[in-house]
């Protein structure tokens, strides 16, 4: 059963206006993805670079017959890199509010899904957090930290990755 | 026995309208004057075949309709009439007419019966306008009843039939013989034959008829029957039919005086006048064409989505041949199976090696059977070319190529509504009315292309005409006008031309029929995107305009060689590779402006550091240490390229880099390698235009989010 | 039961035809236009020959002077489909050495009750 199956069967009966969320980790912190827009999780594999790109678009892979870009969010946050080693995780997205494409990005790890209320996000102050706020939608608080609810329509848009 | 011809319908439908493609086709080559008989002919006989399609499977609406436009293109074929630019137009509209009729008649919806009456009466109004030899026949006269059969005529009890067939009846395929059975089953016959005629034997032609009948036939039997047996020899033979009259009993006598006296010739109905019916006709045109404005100017329901493809027997073949390697494999791969032991294990590797050949190439042919040549969505230019000339007043000329290249089913029937709206665009905004162009030195009529080819990985569609190209102040003004640029941001023309893809941009001052409203280039741009393409602009202001479309190939098969350079593989299609060379350092020249030039018999071929354009880490720049491939570009120009090292060839299946990514210049594509990993294509085009020009290569460079 | 030829060159036409005439037990050979026909004819021989008058390449009734020039087929009966045109298209017809016609549109009873005339 794949992670994701995982997750969403450890969930119980939620509250409909609920969304769920799929929460990783860059980092010391935790962002978070709708998880409609999440198509797979998969194990990191070798990549082919792509010439004259910026150095967050590691390269493409093949997902089953299509060619898929793969972003390195920590690269893209202007985090430090990490080598890539078995555990490291790709999260397959899809993107784009007309034409849909599939991107899939490179995170530290999968943490769990959370359903959230819409009155639970709050918005996102000018300073303090590691993005831009551009590319934030809003912040969750889950426990004793803070969410970051992605916005990967924005982040990972085609003229975004070069 | 009853047959239910309903099941050869479809079979109706399908050849109805491509005999209807084919008479549009005919009218829009026809020239004025007294035209070409052949052509003409063809054009009839698309008609005859519809109405008689129509007739024998009961679309009596459809046959009667069709009836009037073959009586005006006989009259045509027969030299009694003029083909006129008029003529040919209102054929046109007539076959439209018609390909609605047909197609309500093949979804069972309703057809537009005041367009069709009014198209009806113009045909018939241009039929009468000219004395012509034949009657318009279509108007069924109302019967003039025969005098009433009545007790007046004597009863008849049979018929007197003298039958002598002419010498060569035989040689129409006839035969007396026939007749007499007939007869003989429409009541009681007796005859007796006359071979008075007969010659003595040695004179006997075997192949003339020599004998003749005196036949009685008894029975109540109409004449019309007996004459109908007749029929087909009427003209070769003598024959009299006379009535055998019993005589009426008194009683019946007396009736029939009584009767005579009260009986009045019913009155003959008059023919309606010409007058009258032509000014019927008139009014009903006219009240009609309110309606035609009223009701939806809509376009008619679209075409029935097509649920079938034609499938050239070849494909087909070549599957069934795939089908049976596989059968082989699989029984090579069972065998292995049934006994295996550790030492087959090479045998299996290769088993499952060919099996694996085996399901791509399957997977291969059949989506093959889903591309069809891109003549289907280029045919319907002409006439939408020819129409949109008459109504705006400019002359064009469509020129179309690579009707051939074939693309994916789905991608063509989306692809179509876009090239239309370019081709629209082309003629409205950029062809010059002919006085315009006159004076500008060009030729009156003007000229739109659409070129079709494949490239890489992806199928090219080029709309070019060679009007007044794009009107870069005008539109730069629009767009600081809609707010969409600043007014002081100085864009290069090539920036100019993109803001016309802008949501909500157009430069036209009134919105145009032909253009129509608020379908911008945005819409076009947003739809071929959707079919993971591109649209690109190019414009020469008094030159015209090229518009380029780029859509993936969902199936495309290359030859490739694979390269190394700078520890990476690529592929380079093989077609394009000339020859491979080791060089010398000794060889090349070197030419300010120009770079490294390597002498290659005749010519001076430019090398190409891919390592360079890439910005890749090489893992030696001495040439002497690498290969030099030698390419062919666009235009014949030949580049030479240093690698590495030349690995592998083999056939790979092109995926687009467009879908989820974007176009990278010098990459045509990329594929799926035997082990699962991903190797890219290069495109040798655009590897010489980033040697050309290293700002191409990157659109942005790093982003940052942080 | 008899060896028809059918040569028309609407697809449907001879499929009806065709279908016709074989569920009355017969053998039916078509053709789409009179030059396929005659090629047809120059090898095999037939009992019947029905054609349509306009086609492409060869119509029916060069078709039917072409056949009457055929030892085999001067005296098989050759019926012409005609629409109900004029005694000028019959004539014609019987000039070029028809045997008969049967007038379109008709229906499949209409086609074999013709066909019986001729055949019996």
């Amino acid at each position: 059963m794949s992670e994701l199956q995982q997750l969403n069967d450890s969930l119980g009966d939620i509250d409909e206006r609920t969304d769920q969320y799929l929460t990783f980790l860059l980092g010391d912190e935790e962002y978070g993805v709708e998880i409609l827009r999440v198509q797979e999780i998969k194990g990191w594999e070798n990549v082919t670079h792509i010439p004259n790109t910026p150095d967050y678009l590691c390269g493409v892979l093949n997902l089953r017959g299509t060619i898929v870009p793969v972003v390195d969010l920590r690269l893209r946050f202007d985090m430090p890199k990490r080598t890539y080693t078995p555990t490291t995780v790709v999260v397959v997205l899809n993107v784009g509010e007309g034409v849909q494409r599939t991107v899939g990005v490179v995170v530290d790890g999968v943490s769990d899904a959370h359903n959230i209320l819409p009155e639970e996000i709050k918005p996102t102050p000018d300073f303090g957090t590691t993005v831009s706020t551009d590319f934030i939608k809003g912040l969750v608080s889950i426990g004793s930290g803070m969410m970051m609810i992605l916005n990967i329509d924005r982040l990972l848009r085609v003229e975004a990755l070069g | 026995m009853s047959i239910d011809i309903s099941q050869f319908h479809d079979v109706f439908f399908e050849e109805s309208f491509e005999g209807l493609d084919a008479m549009e086709n005919g009218l829009l080559n026809l020239d004025e004057g007294a035209a070409d008989v052949d052509a003409i002919n063809t054009i009839f006989r698309a008609a005859h075949s519809i109405k008689g399609g129509a007739g024998t499977f009961g679309f009596m609406a459809v046959s009667e309709f069709t009836h009037v436009m073959e009586t005006l293109l006989d009259e045509m074929r027969n030299g009694q009439r003029e083909v006129t630019s008029a003529s040919t137009n209102l054929l046109l509209e007539a076959v439209d007419v018609l390909r609605e009729m047909l197609t309500a008649v093949q979804q069972k919806t309703e057809t537009d019966d005041a367009r069709i009456a009014d198209v009806n009466g113009q045909l018939e109004a241009m039929l009468a306008g000219e004395e012509s030899q034949t009657d318009a026949n279509g108007i069924e006269i109302a019967d003039v009843p025969t005098t009433q059969e009545n007790n007046t005529q004597p009863k008849i009890s049979g018929w007197k039939i003298n039958f002598h067939p002419h010498k060569h009846l035989f040689q129409t395929g006839n035969d007396p013989v026939r007749m007499l059975r007939e007869l003989a089953s429409l009541g009681e016959l007796t005859s007796q034959l006359d071979d008075d005629g007969l010659p003595s034997f040695t004179d006997l032609e075997p192949e003339d008829s020599y004998l003749s009948w005196q036949l009685t036939l008894k029975g109540d039997i109409a004449k019309e029957d007996v004459i109908e047996i007749f029929e087909w020899v009427d003209d070769d033979c003598d024959l009299s039919i006379e009535a055998i009259i019993q005589e009426p009993t008194n009683v019946e006598r007396a009736v029939e005086n009584l009767a005579k006296q009260s009986i009045e010739s019913p009155p003959v109905p008059e023919p309606e006048s010409d007058v009258q019916q032509q000014s019927q006709d008139k009014i009903i045109a006219e009240s009609s064409k309110t309606v035609k404005a009223a009701v939806a100017t809509k376009k008619t329901a679209s075409p029935p989505a097509t649920t079938s493809i034609r499938v050239g027997t070849d494909k087909i073949d070549s599957l069934i041949n795939l089908v049976g390697e596989l059968v082989i494999t699989q029984s090579m791969l069972s065998q292995i199976g049934d006994n295996f032991t550790p030492t087959m294990l090479p045998q299996l590797i290769d088993g499952l090696a060919q099996l694996e050949r085996n399901s791509r190439e399957m997977q291969e042919a059949i989506m093959r059977i889903r591309m069809l040549p891109i003549s289907f969505a280029f045919n319907r230019f002409p006439r939408l070319v020819h129409d949109l000339s008459e109504k705006s007043g400019k002359k064009v000329e469509l020129k179309l190529s690579g009707e051939q290249t074939e693309l994916d089913k789905t991608v063509m029937e989306k692809i179509g509504d876009p090239l239309v709206h370019l081709v629209r665009n082309s003629l409205d905004h950029g062809l010059e009315t002919p006085e315009v162009r006159l004076a500008a030195g060009k030729d009156e009529t003007g000229i739109i292309q659409l070129n079709a080819y494949h490239q890489g990985g992806n199928i090219i569609i080029e709309i070019i005409d060679d009007g007044a190209g794009l009107n870069e102040e005008k539109i730069l003004n629009k767009a600081i006008e809609k707010g969409l640029v600043d007014a002081d941001a100085n864009l290069s023309p090539d920036k100019i031309h993109e803001l016309i893809f802008l949501p909500g941009f157009s430069t036209a001052d009134v919105v145009s029929d032909i253009s129509g409203r608020g379908v911008g280039m945005d819409v076009v741009r947003s739809n071929i995107t959707a079919l993971g393409g591109s649209v690109e602009i190019k414009s020469k202001r008094g030159e015209g305009s090229t518009f380029t479309i780029r859509l993936p190939l969902t199936l495309a098969i290359m030859d490739g060689q694979t390269i190394r350079v700078a520890n990476e593989n690529y592929i380079i299609p093989l077609i394009s590779i000339i020859e491979t060379l080791e060089v010398k350092n000794s060889d090349m020249k070197y030419v300010s402006g120009k770079g490294e030039l390597y002498p290659l018999r005749d010519e001076y071929v430019p090398v190409i550091r891919i390592y360079d354009i890439f910005n890749l880490q090489p893992t030696t720049t001495d040439l002497e240490e690498g290969l030099l491939v030698i390419v062919e570009g666009e235009g014949g120009q030949k580049i030479g390229l240093f690698i590495d090292d030349l690995l592998g060839q083999q056939q790979v299946v092109i995926k687009s880099l467009e879908t989820n990514y974007r176009k990278v210049v010098g990459l045509s594509g990329a594929t799926i390698l035997g082990d699962g990993t991903v190797a890219l294509i290069l495109d040798v085009p655009g590897l010489m235009a980033l040697y050309r020009d290293p700002s191409l290569a990157t659109v942005i460079s790093n982003e940052r989010a942080a | 039961m008899a060896n028809i030829l059918a040569v028309d060159d609407s697809a449907s036409m001879r499929q009806m035809v065709s279908f016709t005439l074989k569920a009355a037990g017969h053998t039916v050979t078509d053709a789409a236009d009179g030059k396929q026909a005659l090629d047809i004819a120059k090898t095999k021989s037939f009992d019947l020959v029905l054609t349509d008058v306009n086609m492409p390449v060869m119509d029916g009734l060069t078709l039917t002077r072409e056949l009457r020039a055929l030892p085999a087929f001067k005296f098989t009966p050759i019926l012409v489909l005609t629409t109900e045109a004029g005694m000028d298209k019959k004539q014609e017809g019987r000039a070029a050495g028809a045997t008969g016609w049967l007038v379109k549109p008709f229906n499949p009873d209409q086609l074999l009750a013709t066909i019986k005339k001729v055949l019996g």
